[in-house]
């Protein structure tokens, strides 16, 4: 075994991989192969499973060669396999080989991953879930209603969050599990959201089978392996800063200067508090990475979350009132899917209905302020009626 | 010198900081000098000056300081602002110190610097300002008399000129406007009850009063520009100090006080605005931290990022004050609590150098009016 590797190291074998590999001229799974075979998928993985045994940081040494010479980025391009499902399956499934199996198909973006938490009747209080997985010889049997689920129609492979012990308190009666996407009983429905398209889908589950080696983690264990999920979902910092101005403000400001027509005194003050306050967080999220680098973030990596979804919504609302009457126009309600021309988001005004999932999606706003309460402010938890209390007896609806 | 990133040197200097203030800014100490003739304590001032040598930290050491940066000032100040710590903060060290290193060295500026620098002597600020901007239309005017100059007329609501040795001013002369020292032995002082007693003011009247010049008609407007630039930064920093203290103060009563048989912190109408602060606090901070390094490394245009600082710390700060006595509940109606002690100071903060507002057009002029067409957004016009 070699010892750990450094930036020099990480930046040679990458450049050797661009060499071999043009990623301009091999299709784009065989680039990814060869990235995932050199260590370079991430580098803070073991050897042999995508990575290098290094330090996390170094990540951005590979990726800036390898984007420089023409690399797509591959969260882009399978963003709940390479954010959620290859630090979960490396640190969770059973053996090396399973975990092989799973992961340079995953890194090559042959297989899309989906994630299958939230359900109808569980979404802030995801523990209370109701999907369930019964054990029948070597196979569990799912029975259950997933939503919110992106991807899902494309996806070979779901990370799955069921209940197998009712008579469990919510959090320990929970087991995580892998599933095969095209396996029978698995049926996808796109579902229609208020821009009338749809990005996402719900997953109806009828007595599909999973194989026990597909389990991650053990039976109740399924909490502790779904926080490896999302704290890998809420951690991902960014490796360079943002330009003042740029983002969601910059379209805003970029509406305001190409309408002087409709611009008004109030409505300029208006647009000023927007800025500064989307500079304000700019400026923290900088000073967040500064103290990440100095060793552990603090309170204010915790607000980022927050304060852009709100900031969102409050931006396509100026948008909006500039607009007038302008604005009250819509391209196509026709049903229809994303597309992948780089403006997915549409015209603003689908960007303003759009908006309004940012203070939902990811952890709602509500929650994200009991977390800053209780986690960076250390303020006593709220009461909660089913502490303690057997899944089974807990009141739904 | 990183953004954002302190020094071992620098958190040592907090933590001796606030060590001091602790000591010397308990909250008796503090009631007693604001109601006392003299707000503050001048031994203690000049022990902050001599021993902890933190009242010109960014003048140069051939200047007596000790040759730091702004970055060291602000972290004193921080912890100043947290403790409402007493003294002529404003018109010495946040003005006056910076506007005596703008200046060309000179026997009246070297003596006046060093002692200022030292807490041997303290001073005031007595130039008006346009919302935190140099203000060309100056109440003072500037004669010839003899070998020197003597100034009449009247500055109004000087912050700390009550007990100031000096106090430095702006006078319109046939030349243009200079920036003068006078002594105050040789004006008339009119104290003014103010709203924060922990910051006090005088109208102070000139006439015929002997003055000393510090920087002439070609550099005044750029020395006063620099000061006053330099103190909304460190206004910011001062206002983001005192509201982590409120904030602590609140997350802490939240904690201890029970009603309905549970912490008011459990309920969430009450942790939710905690939170609230707290992003209002974070962002405050990285304004308030921007603006001291764009003013030490020149990283960014200097008045935007002190615009920016000012017009986030103020509404922060006054926000966070204003929440604070709304978690303590009546018990922050008290004249007891020290709750009312920081909303007076986040009302009087805000209204220095420039309220939010004005900083706030300050920014629009910068950012908006000058906003190129690059690239607007699609609207959609009701045509697939």
């Amino acid at each position: 075994m070699t010892t750990a590797f450094d930036a020099d190291q990480v930046a040679k074998i990458a450049l050797e991989v661009v060499a071999e590999h043009d990623p301009k001229q091999v299709p784009l799974p065989e680039f990814l192969g060869a990235c995932y075979d050199a260590g370079l998928s991430w580098v803070h993985f073991p050897e042999g499973l995508g990575g290098l045994g290094t330090s996390r940081g170094l990540q951005a040494v590979a990726d800036g060669i390898l984007q420089g010479a023409g690399s797509p980025v591959p969260l882009g391009l399978n963003p709940m396999g390479y954010g959620m499902a290859a630090p979960t399956v490396c640190e969770h499934a059973h053996n090396d080989e399973l975990k092989k199996f799973f992961l340079r198909p995953l890194a090559t973006t042959e297989d899309i991953w989906c994630q299958l938490f939230s359900e109808p009747g569980a979404g802030s209080d995801l523990a209370g879930l109701a999907t369930s997985a019964v054990r029948d010889g070597d196979d569990w049997v799912i029975n259950g209603q997933k939503v919110w689920t992106s991807l899902a129609h494309k996806a070979r492979w779901g990370l799955l969050l069921a209940r197998t012990d009712i008579d469990a308190p919510k959090h320990k009666g929970l087991t995580y599990f892998i599933l095969d996407m095209h396996s029978p009983g698995v049926e996808c429905r796109p579902l229609r959201q208020m821009t009338g398209q749809a990005e996402f889908n719900e997953v109806y589950i009828t007595d599909a089978r999973i194989p026990d080696a597909h389990r991650l983690g053990g039976v109740g264990d399924g909490w502790r392996v779904a926080m490896t999920t999302l704290m890998n979902e809420r951690s991902a910092l960014g490796a360079s800063g943002s330009q003042r101005g740029a983002g969601t403000i910059s379209e805003a400001v970029q509406l305001w200067a190409s309408r002087r027509d409709l611009q008004t005194p109030v409505l300029r003050d208006r647009l000023t508090q927007l800025w500064l306050r989307a500079e304000a967080q700019r400026l923290t999220s900088e000073r967040s990475r500064a103290s990440a680098t100095a060793g552990g973030p603090g309170p204010e990596g915790s607000i980022g979350k927050m304060v852009g979804a709100e900031l969102n919504q409050r931006i396509y609302e100026f948008c909006m009132d500039l607009l007038g009457p302008e604005g009250i126009l819509y391209h196509s309600y026709a049903m229809h899917g994303t597309s992948s021309d780089g403006d997915w988001r549409g015209p603003i005004q689908q960007r303003y209905l759009r908006s309004r999932a940012n203070t939902i999606e990811g952890g709602t706003s509500e929650v994200m302020r009991n977390i800053l309460g209780e986690r960076v402010l250390g303020l006593p938890g709220d009461l909660r009626a089913d502490a303690g209390m057997p899944w089974k007896d807990v009141p739904r609806g | 010198m990183a953004e954002f990133s302190f020094t071992t040197e620098q958190q040592q200097l907090r933590a001796a900081v606030r060590k001091f203030c602790a000591e010397s800014f308990d909250e008796p100490t503090v009631r007693r000098l604001m109601e006392s003739d003299v707000t503050y304590d001048p031994a203690v001032w000049r022990r902050l000056g001599t021993e902890l040598g933190v009242l010109g930290m960014s003048v140069p050491e051939a200047d007596g300081g000790v040759g730091g940066t702004l970055v060291d000032q602000a972290v004193a100040v921080e912890e100043f602002g947290a403790a409402l710590s007493c003294g002529p903060l404003f018109g010495t060290v946040y003005l006056a110190i910076p506007a005596l290193v703008a200046c060309g060295s000179g026997a009246a500026r070297d003596e006046l610097l060093a002692a200022l620098v030292d807490g041997e002597r303290t001073a005031a600020f007595a130039v008006n300002d346009s919302a935190g901007a140099f203000d060309p239309n100056v109440t003072v005017t500037a004669v010839a008399s003899g070998d020197g100059v003597v100034l009449t007329g009247t500055a109004a609501r000087v912050v700390d000129a009550t007990a100031a040795d000096v106090v430095l001013v702006a006078a319109r002369g046939s030349e243009g406007v200079s920036l003068y020292a006078v002594d105050t032995g040789d004006v008339q002082r009119t104290p003014l009850v103010t709203m924060d007693l922990t910051r006090p003011q005088a109208d102070v009247i000139f006439s015929d009063s002997p003055a000393r010049l510090l920087a002439g008609p070609a550099t005044a407007e750029r020395v006063i520009t620099h000061a006053l630039e330099v103190g909304a930064a460190l206004l910011a920093v001062e206002q983001i100090g005192a509201a982590q203290h409120m904030l602590d103060l609140s997350v802490d009563y939240a904690k201890s006080r029970l009603q309905f048989g549970r912490q008011i912190g459990s309920f969430q109408a009450v942790k939710h605005r905690l939170a609230d602060m707290l992003v209002d606090l974070e962002h405050a901070r990285s304004t308030a931290y921007h603006a001291v390094w764009a003013l030490t490394d020149g990283s960014d245009d200097r008045a935007l990022a002190v615009s920016i600082a000012q017009a986030t710390c103020s509404a922060a700060f006054s926000r966070i004050a204003a929440d604070t006595i709304q978690v303590h509940g009546g018990i922050g109606f008290t004249w007891e609590h020290q709750a009312h002690l920081y909303f007076k100071r986040a009302a009087t903060d805000a209204a220095l150098l420039g309220t939010a507002e004005q900083h706030r057009a300050r920014v629009a002029d910068l950012v908006l009016d000058s906003a190129i067409v690059e690239d607007p957004p699609r609207v959609a016009v009701g045509i697939a």
